[in-house]
């Protein structure tokens, strides 16, 4: 495999998996040009007037839809580890003997394990969307037929609308759906909040089929999904376990040192001046995500502070802002507990949202970008503030990259992370996969201080009174070093065997994941 | 006969480790030493574990030897600790001790007189809690060896703190260790005496002798390994006859900077329950404040122990600080700017004081033997707390340090 340096340092292929690819230019630097791609022209003729597209099983569906070898199949991680469907598809997929399939997930999950024996037996040729968990040692290793590559949200969008990758089949699970295919997440036993990953996939793909498990008359309302994109609809008894659709990621985190990272987090943004009327946020799930929320409200309160919006994953805690008055909206991307599921059905403030409005590098703008400050997460985190965010300090890829390229537009960008794991570094010299360029991350916070990016001179000025840890970041490195007892050694790569690919938020490769030396 | 042990174990596994690991040693009679590593950081700690193991079996003089390290990310004093144990279950007359160097942040003293309003205990045998505890900015970490210490693992215990009191960074907090009953506590001495303790807690203290057995043992440890910063002693009164005794222990030597309080076994003691209000220990805690002042030191009071009751602890603070006590026990970091808060004075106090330390300064300067306030005479008692709140309200950012100007 041919691989180049691009503009970040890095090295990365110039084809994966017969797919000519640009190497990373900078931020900013690439611009595609051209036509979008192009659905295919459908007429109402071809399907039922009476408005019923409901097939017997999936297997009718993927039959109708003309599954062949080396097909692209979409899905969505509406359900979480609670998915039951995916593995069900791709056991139909290998009963009807078809091979070399590319999956293209929004993101997967542990639950998704049960799909290794098919990408050993070459149902599935290799994964374009995340690799979590059990597939991403799998892929780690060397094991997967083709080149894995992972994408932002944004960059799933982008890629459809890019024509990189073309959807011949999206199955999309709704947990309540018409016979028309008019879907929504909002409702049904299997309730999930909202079902935006998929609208990309609704459009694009040649052919839709729509999976519930709570079939309504006509018309299903709200249509997140709309029915007139949808070529089949199929009633399963349940689309899994809904114990583990919405949960997780949301118990607020009781760890000592984590509260004091989000407590830091929400120093900083008032310090910063950033916690005024009228601002908005970025806010995820995650232990120290829901934490520093619930400092900001205390603040807030105290000064008499409201929000426009507050955009993010959302829980229980935002919806309570929502519902104290404290924020106008919740623009909501997805949705992590029941109490955010109960609020977008119930209140009309609690707005869902798509990849499209939020990340999409081919939009005319998107809401990320507008966002005065995105608190999220990383694995590891440079001298330079490179991130990353899908391997660990052993080399393993172990995280998909969610909407967490598309969030470092933000107007202030903050990483809420502790300095080191146990005895793992995260502030460390060099990233072991770069996801994110240190130019578009501002802040680093963690429980030994607070490091900002030289190039806010601006946030530097503005905090410079108060009476937070600010510290260089190569202090923080120093202390975290002296902790762990040196610098960590590297983790040893077959730098020849490129596993996955990391898109940029334009179609670009930033970087390269490497096998793990045997 | 001496059965001679040819297998030992040290250390915590299993799947819910973390920052721990596990030692196993089997002594052999050839083949020299054969290490088996299973480690979370192979990748990236995983040669200096192997290096670090190797050096310690020299030093301890294993020559041949099956050693099994099961590591979660442990921390290299954790390492050192839990290996050393491994082999002094295999040789418990050995002397050696593997030393770590003494951390160069660490190297401060502190005053008899130091600010002890909150003091984090954390379980001696608990390495995780550690590293970050000084990040929560407690007035003192203790680090302890009674209570919260199975009886199986005290000699575990002693190594890990002896190892914590060298390598981990306190961030200024003072270094506090709680040792357990006398005279058991005085095996205990040896692994932090020597090993830059700042003050010992002296448990279920019932009697100056117990004291004076302590100083004995102390000074004779500070001789033997040269050790000349100041260690200082904070008796805790836990039951009744401890209370009756309590000016006598509180007067028993120079070194003890304060007299705590533990009410468990006092409530059992005189056979009642322990509320959250207190009335049952009314008296005590009364009586306790009395004798310390009485002997010029700090009063402190018990651990509140709902960790999710935030108001409650601030409550109890506040009576605390009524009833003249100066600190309050901690057993979660988020209990710290709690107690910090609530011992902050008040704006009234701060405005007092500060017009107090101005008249005093302007005697000073004048040369005036008595300060007055207006009309008022103040006595010297009074100037010195006045100067104790505008220090307080300094570390509490209540005020500037130029305040004066203001």
């Amino acid at each position: 495999m041919k691989l180049v340096k691009n503009a970040a340092g890095r090295l990365v292929p110039i084809e994966v998996n017969g797919q000519t690819q640009i190497p990373f230019k900078g931020v900013g630097k690439y611009k595609p040009s051209g036509v979008k791609a192009k659905p295919l022209i459908r007429s109402c003729m071809d399907y039922p007037s009476y408005g019923n597209k409901v097939v017997k099983d999936l297997k009718t569906a993927l039959k109708k839809a003309g599954l062949k070898d080396w097909m692209t199949i979409s899905t969505h991680h509406h359900l979480r580890n609670g998915d039951a469907v995916t593995n069900l598809l791709f056991d139909t997929v290998k009963e009807m003997g078809i091979k070399n399939i590319r999956w293209f997930p929004s993101a997967s999950f542990p639950v998704h394990s049960h799909l290794i024996k098919y990408l050993e037996d070459g149902t599935i040729h290799h994964i374009e969307g995340s690799m979590n968990g059990p597939l991403g040692k799998f892929t780690s290793e060397g094991k997967m037929k083709g080149v894995g590559v992972l994408r932002s949200h944004g960059g799933r969008y982008q890629a459809i609308q890019d024509g990189e990758v073309h959807i011949d089949i999206a199955v999309i699970l709704a947990p309540t759906a018409d016979p028309f295919g008019n879907a929504t997440g909002d409702r049904g036993k299997s309730a999930c909040g909202l079902i935006g990953f998929a609208l990309g996939d609704s459009e694009y793909a040649d052919r839709v089929i729509v999976v519930t498990d709570n079939l309504v008359l006509f018309p299903c309302v709200p249509w997140q999904i709309q029915g007139n994109n949808v070529d089949y609809v199929v009633e399963v008894d349940s689309l899994g376990d809904p114990s583990k659709i919405v949960s997780g990621t949301t118990e607020v985190t009781k760890s000592p040192d984590r509260l004091l990272i989000a407590e830091y987090v929400a120093d900083f943004i008032e310090a910063a001046g950033i916690m005024k009327n009228g601002f908005s946020l970025q806010a995820g799930a995650g232990g120290t995500n829901l934490a520093f929320v619930l400092f900001l409200k205390e603040k807030m309160k105290a000064k008499g502070v409201k929000a426009r919006f507050m955009r993010g994953g959302s829980t229980k805690y935002l919806v309570e802002l929502l519902e104290e008055g404290l924020t106008d909206y919740i623009l909501d991307g997805q949705t992590f507990d029941l109490e955010g599921v109960r609020s977008m059905r119930e209140n009309a403030n609690h707005v869902n949202t798509s990849p499209f409005t939020s990340y999409n590098f081919h939009g005319k703008g998107n809401f990320a970008s507008m966002v005065d400050v995105a608190v999220l997460g990383a694995t590891e985190v440079d001298v330079n503030f490179n991130a990353n965010v899908v391997t660990h300090s052993d080399g393993y890829l172990l995280h998909g990259i969610g909407g967490w390229q598309n969030c470092l537009y933000s107007k202030c960008t903050i990483l809420a992370v502790p300095s080191f794991r146990d005895r793992i570094p995260v502030i460390v010299d060099e990233v072991t996969t770069l996801c994110g360029p240190g130019e578009l991350i501002d802040v680093i916070i963690t429980e030994r201080g607070i490091a900002i990016n030289p190039l806010r001179k601006d946030l530097l000025k503005a905090v410079k009174a108060s009476s937070l840890p600010i510290k260089d970041i190569k202090q923080i490195k120093k202390e975290v070093d002296e902790i762990c007892g040196g610098v960590p050694a590297k983790p040893k790569l077959n730098k020849d065997k490129v596993v996955a690919i990391v898109k940029w938020v334009d179609g670009t490769v930033l970087d390269s994941v490497f096998e793990i030396a045997k | 006969m001496i059965k001679i042990l040819k297998r030992s174990s040290a250390g915590k596994r299993g799947e819910s480790v973390r920052s721990d690991c596990y030692f196993e040693i089997e002594l052999k009679k050839s083949n020299g030493i054969k290490l088996d590593l299973k480690s979370k950081v192979e990748s990236m700690y995983g040669e200096s574990i192997k290096q670090m193991i190797l050096d310690m079996s020299k030093f301890f003089g294993l020559k041949d030897a099956k050693i099994l390290c099961e590591d979660n990310g442990a921390l290299p004093f954790v390492l050192a600790a839990r290996f050393e144990l491994a082999v002094k279950r295999l040789f418990p007359q050995t002397m050696k001790e593997y030393l770590l160097p003494i951390t160069k942040q660490n190297l401060y003293s502190t005053k008899k007189d130091q600010l002890r309003r909150s003091r984090l205990y954390l379980p001696g045998n608990e390495p995780k809690f550690f590293v970050n505890a000084g990040l929560h900015s407690p007035d003192g970490i203790i680090l302890d060896l009674e209570d919260s210490v199975a009886p199986a693992e005290k000699d575990a215990a002693q190594l890990l703190v002896r190892n914590a009191l060298r390598s981990i960074d306190f961030y200024g907090a003072e270094r506090m260790v709680r040792i357990n009953q006398l005279p058991k506590g005085l095996d205990d001495l040896k692994f932090i005496v020597p090993h830059n303790v700042s003050v010992i807690l002296v448990p279920k203290c019932e009697s100056a002798e117990q004291i004076h057995q302590l100083e004995k043992e102390v000074e004779k440890i500070k001789k033997q390994h040269k050790v000349e910063n100041q260690i200082y002693f904070m008796p805790i009164i836990e039951s009744t006859l401890g209370v009756i005794k309590a000016y006598e222990i509180a007067s028993a030597s120079k070194n003890n900077c304060a007299l705590a309080i533990g009410l468990e076994d006092y409530t059992a003691d005189i056979g009642t329950q322990r509320t959250n209000e207190g009335r049952e220990s009314i008296f005590a805690r009364q009586f306790l404040v009395n004798a310390a002042k009485a002997a010029g030191i700090q009063a402190i009071d018990t651990v509140f122990s709902d960790v999710a009751d935030m108001e409650g602890l601030r409550q109890s603070v506040l009576e605390a600080k009524s009833l003249g006590f100066e600190g309050k026990g901690c057993i979660h970091p988020r209990q710290i700017k709690v107690v910090h808060e609530a011992f902050a004075p008040t704006t009234e106090e701060i405005e007092k004081a500060k017009k107090i330390v101005l008249a005093f300064e302007e005697a000073e300067k004048k040369g005036l033997g008595v300060v007055s306030l207006g009309s008022k005479m103040i006595d010297p008692p009074v100037v010195k707390r006045a100067q104790r709140i505008i220090n307080l309200a300094l570390l509490n950012n209540q005020i500037s340090k130029d305040w004066r100007k203001k």
